[in-house]
């Protein structure tokens, strides 16, 4: 087979993920990629949002330590008096969270960005809100123990 | 409870969204992460000079593969640019797949380049579009300069059990990765 050769480095210097801030803009092209079953706002009639994403985190871009991606958050508080005093993304973080629910389902299904989703499950974390489990950076990649039941899993499915 | 994740790479219109689909628990969801773009010549996006910002979509699925354990398959962006997404899907990951469609070989480069610079396990499976694979699998290999150890599999996206093939090969393979000590 005949072609390009690979090797060409096109790899860029790594950043902090959900670095940015600004408009977000909510009409970009991949609408309707979320499922019916989760209860959301599906066709709320305001096309865009009028309200700058990180308003909500009060202009912070980062979080207060790093969440990965598939990291998996639990809401603690169920009463909802207690509810009433925080954000409405908030609010709708710890309902949406009565399961385990990854960062990023959240950011997906509460549709909001991946960085604002983050800051502020860190912050629902340290104010006590939500419990996260997440493996240990340190840890590196998963242990063999680990892969093994992953394994044992995927041939069950 | 414990969550881990696989990466789905490999060019755009390569099936991966398809593929995350066909094995995972819930219809695939896009999260978004909003990132300044420089303003710099080299990007696609200085002929709009009014636009700072844009959004990298990410697809992925869930497979519960135990009460308290889930594995989580994220596509990459489809955009070789953000590569600071890639920094994050790749952190703490078992490995990853790269999506070959053989007529569009070089669109799989990048991915290739990427996870071996980094480590990362992965293995490479060519979506037969259509049930087609005009190649053979060792021509990809070659083709792609993959090391024989590198699992290199016809697959078809559509389809639950090769998908499902595919992921039990790739964690088998981080498992031997793991056992010689490769990384």
């Amino acid at each position: 087979m005949a072609g390009p050769v690979r090797g060409d480095d096109r790899g860029g210097p790594p950043a902090w993920p959900g670095r940015g801030g600004g408009p977000w803009d909510d009409t970009s092209q991949r609408s309707g990629a979320f499922p019916q079953q989760f209860p959301v706002e599906e066709d709320s009639p305001e096309p865009r949002r009028l309200v700058r994403p990180y308003t909500v985190t009060g202009g912070r871009t980062k979080p207060r330590y790093k969440l990965a991606l598939e990291a998996l958050v639990t809401a603690t508080v169920y009463e909802p008096r207690d509810l009433s005093v925080l954000a409405p993304e908030c609010q709708a973080i710890l309902q949406f969270c009565l399961d385990w629910r990854s960062v990023a389902e959240i950011s997906a299904v509460l549709r909001m960005p991946l960085g604002v989703a983050r800051i502020l499950v860190a912050d629902m974390s340290a104010d006590g809100l939500v419990r996260i489990h997440q493996r240990d950076d340190s840890e590196g990649r998963p242990d063999l123990n680990l892969l093994e039941r992953v394994l044992s899993g995927l041939r069950k499915i | 409870m414990t969550s881990v994740k696989i990466v789905v790479a490999g060019g755009f219109g390569v099936g991966k969204t398809t593929f995350v689909g066909s094995v995972s628990e819930i219809q695939p969801l896009t999260t978004e992460a909003v990132m300044t773009v420089a303003s710099t010549d080299v990007d696609d996006l200085s002929h709009v000079p009014e636009k700072n910002t844009t959004t990298v979509a990410m697809d992925f699925g869930r497979i519960t593969l135990e009460k308290d354990l889930v594995l989580y398959m994220f596509g990459t962006p489809g955009q070789h640019r953000f590569w600071f997404m890639w920094d994050d899907l790749i952190q703490g990951a078992i490995g990853a797949i790269v999506l070959v469609d053989t007529r569009r070989l070089a669109d799989s480069f990048p991915a290739v380049d990427y996870f071996e610079a980094s480590g990362l396990p992965f293995v490479i499976g060519i979506n037969g579009f259509h049930g087609q694979f005009p190649h053979r699998s060792n021509d990809v290999r070659e083709a792609l300069a993959i090391p024989s150890n590198v699992p290199v599999i016809p697959c078809d996206a559509r389809n639950r059990e090769s998908t499902k093939a595919i992921l039990v090969t790739l964690v088998e393979h981080a498992m031997s990765m793991q056992t010689a000590g490769r990384y």
